[in-house]
């Protein structure tokens, strides 16, 4: 065989494999850049400060993170309990009782709704969606957790139809002919057989979906307000809040690099990647315990 | 026989299925109204002026030609970066890798860098790109920092292209004395070609419309002329688009929704690509 092809080889192997090991390298990178520029915070504001509950970075050195992690919290909140039904209803329609061609039809209409800019969805929550749901409940004003929750519920949505219907489909089909044989009603298999033996994945799905909403963050700060409050009570909703991303994307850009307040946004960073890995680990060892429980059930 | 239609059971089942095809409209009904909403309200600010003139009064006129250019600079420049990287490694997942503790770990780091919120990879590209290799905020510093984003999506993507490729084409290959990279080349890539494509095209989508990670690292508020080099900053569509609408006092309403309008128009005309791709690629498939 001819020498220089092989040489090739050798060092197209080589590079195809360093790329394999990128992500792990790129994952390592950006925790490390987040504990280079975030831990500094630890030192420079004490920690009683730091889990205090006022931030005002600018004009009284108040670096209390407290109301920005309560704001992420209740918009969260308010985007899942619109998520979860309307995503997983609409993964169990599309896989148990839409036909084909509805399927074919709905499938990208969802993605694209995945692929929308949330720059947009925020542009037109600031138009149309707050100043219907100002006048709608009679508020001072419609920049509000409310309105946040809406359009992250949204944004949410085709995360967990994509995963949910996955799992869906990958339950075997001999389970709800099983099912019908001895005599359910195709709602009642949906319900006693189908979604319980899909439950891991679905959850894996309201997991993935949680994870997306916490680190949405143009469309929430557009339409929350930019409150920095203490979010609380349930009304909460109804009030300007303002949540961890936004405060980043809202203050990194006026800040001296180096300085307290550039740190402590850091440190915030590195909260969110912190519950992010959380969400996706847990996420995915819902996954892979099931897959051992079906591998034991299987052998 | 009893009569089965009255049974309670077909009742519930009955008004189960009214319900679940409620919730299935109520969801996919908004998004077509967005999308009809922003056409019908920006279509009138379309103009050849609006898409070739440089923005005059502070951006209450003329044209989004410089946003229109940085987004397909900061695409392209993404392109660049992730395309070769997220396809090599797509290449070692599906063709080298054993399943050992390291693959698995990739496997992990993959699915955390697809979970990172966009504006984490803007504060890393800040620490990195920006500040500590002195790239600036520039056109450089924002493609890579989208690169890092769009990587699990064009890895994902065509790993499983990869994978759909008949495991007989690789040995028929190598039994013909083709060595393993030969192989990948020659039989698997072309094959897997049109799925490898409609990743990156869906990756590539999600990196134009995002605005989190460039915000500090290479988007300009308002910058009369186009970007030179990439060691530039630019203006972008989406940041664009978000600095007229939340921070410069009276801008006119028209401006605005053509703007949405020739963002949306950019992203979706990307996906109708990758979705004619993908459905093209499946009606010529032999196997």
């Amino acid at each position: 065989m001819d020498k220089s092809l092989s040489w090739r080889e050798y060092i197209i192997t080589r590079l195809v494999r360093v790329s394999g090991y990128s992500a792990i390298i790129f994952v390592i990178l950006i925790f490390f850049f987040l504990l280079r520029e975030g831990l500094p915070a630890l030192v420079e504001v004490p920690l009683k400060d730091l889990f205090s509950t006022r931030w005002y970075p600018i004009e009284g050195n108040n670096f209390g993170i407290l109301p920005l992690i309560t704001g992420s919290i209740i918009v969260t909140f308010g985007a899942m309990l619109i998520a979860i039904p309307f995503g997983i209803g609409t993964a169990v329609f599309m896989s148990e009782i839409a036909p084909r061609w509805m399927r074919e039809i709905l499938k990208p209409l969802v993605e694209l709704l995945g692929g929308l800019p949330s720059v947009v969805l925020g542009f037109l929550g600031i138009l149309v969606l707050s100043p219907y749901l100002r006048v709608l409940l009679n508020l001072p004003t419609g920049l509000t957790a409310l309105a946040g929750a809406l359009l992250l519920g949204g944004i949410a949505v085709p995360t967990i139809v994509s995963i949910a219907e996955d799992a869906l489909d990958a339950v075997p089909y001999s389970y709800r002919e099983g099912a019908w044989a001895m005599g359910a009603t195709r709602w009642q298999t949906i319900w006693r057989v189908t979604l319980p033996a899909a439950r891991s994945g679905v959850l894996t799905a309201v997991m993935l979906g949680i994870g997306r909403t916490i680190g949405e963050t143009m469309a929430v700060m557009m339409v929350t307000g930019n409150a920095p409050v203490l979010a609380l009570a349930l009304t909460s909703i109804f009030h300007p809040v303002r949540t961890m991303t936004a405060t980043i994307a809202a203050e990194m850009g006026e800040v001296a690099n180096g300085s307290t307040h550039y740190h402590v946004l850091f440190f915030i960073g590195l909260v969110l990647f912190v519950i992010s890995m959380a969400v996706n680990v847990a996420a995915s060892s819902v996954v892979f315990k099931s897959k051992k429980r079906a591998e034991r059930v299987l052998s | 026989m009893k009569k089965a239609s009255f049974s309670n059971r077909d009742i519930v089942q009955r008004a189960g299925f009214s319900l679940l095809t409620l919730v299935a409209l109520v969801t996919v009904i908004p998004i077509l109204a967005v999308i009809a909403y922003v056409i019908k309200e920006g279509a009138p600010a379309i103009s050849w002026e609006f898409l070739t003139a440089m923005p005059r009064d502070g951006m209450r006129a003329g044209g989004i030609l410089p946003a229109i250019v940085g987004t397909f600079y900061l695409t392209l420049g993404t392109a660049v970066f992730s395309v070769p990287l997220g396809i090599a490694a797509a290449i070692y997942l599906a063709e080298y890798a054993r399943d050992n503790w390291l693959t698995r770990l990739i496997r992990i780091a993959i699915i955390n860098l697809a979970g990172i919120p966009s504006v984490v990879y803007g504060l890393f590209g800040l620490g990195l790109f920006v500040l500590f290799l002195k790239f600036g905020t520039s056109i450089l510093a924002a493609s890579l920092s989208l690169s890092i984003m769009t990587l699990p999506v064009i890895i994902s993507a065509s790993e499983e292209a990869l994978r759909a490729v008949p495991q007989a084409f690789r040995t028929v290959s190598i039994s013909l004395g083709g060595t393993r990279w030969q192989t990948i080349r020659k039989i698997v890539l072309p094959q897997a070609l049109p799925g490898i494509l409609t990743g990156v095209i869906l990756g590539l989508e999600r990196a134009a419309g995002e605005t989190a990670p460039i915000l500090f690292t290479g988007a300009a508020f308002f910058l009369p002329r186009l970007p030179n080099s990439p060691l530039d900053a630019t203006m972008a569509l989406p940041y664009h688009l978000f600095v007229i609408s939340t921070q410069v006092p009276e801008m006119p309403i028209q401006i605005q929704y053509g703007t949405a309008l020739v963002l949306i128009a950019f992203v979706l005309g990307m996906n109708i690509i990758a979705t004619v791709i993908r459905s093209r690629a499946r009606a010529k498939r032999q196997w």
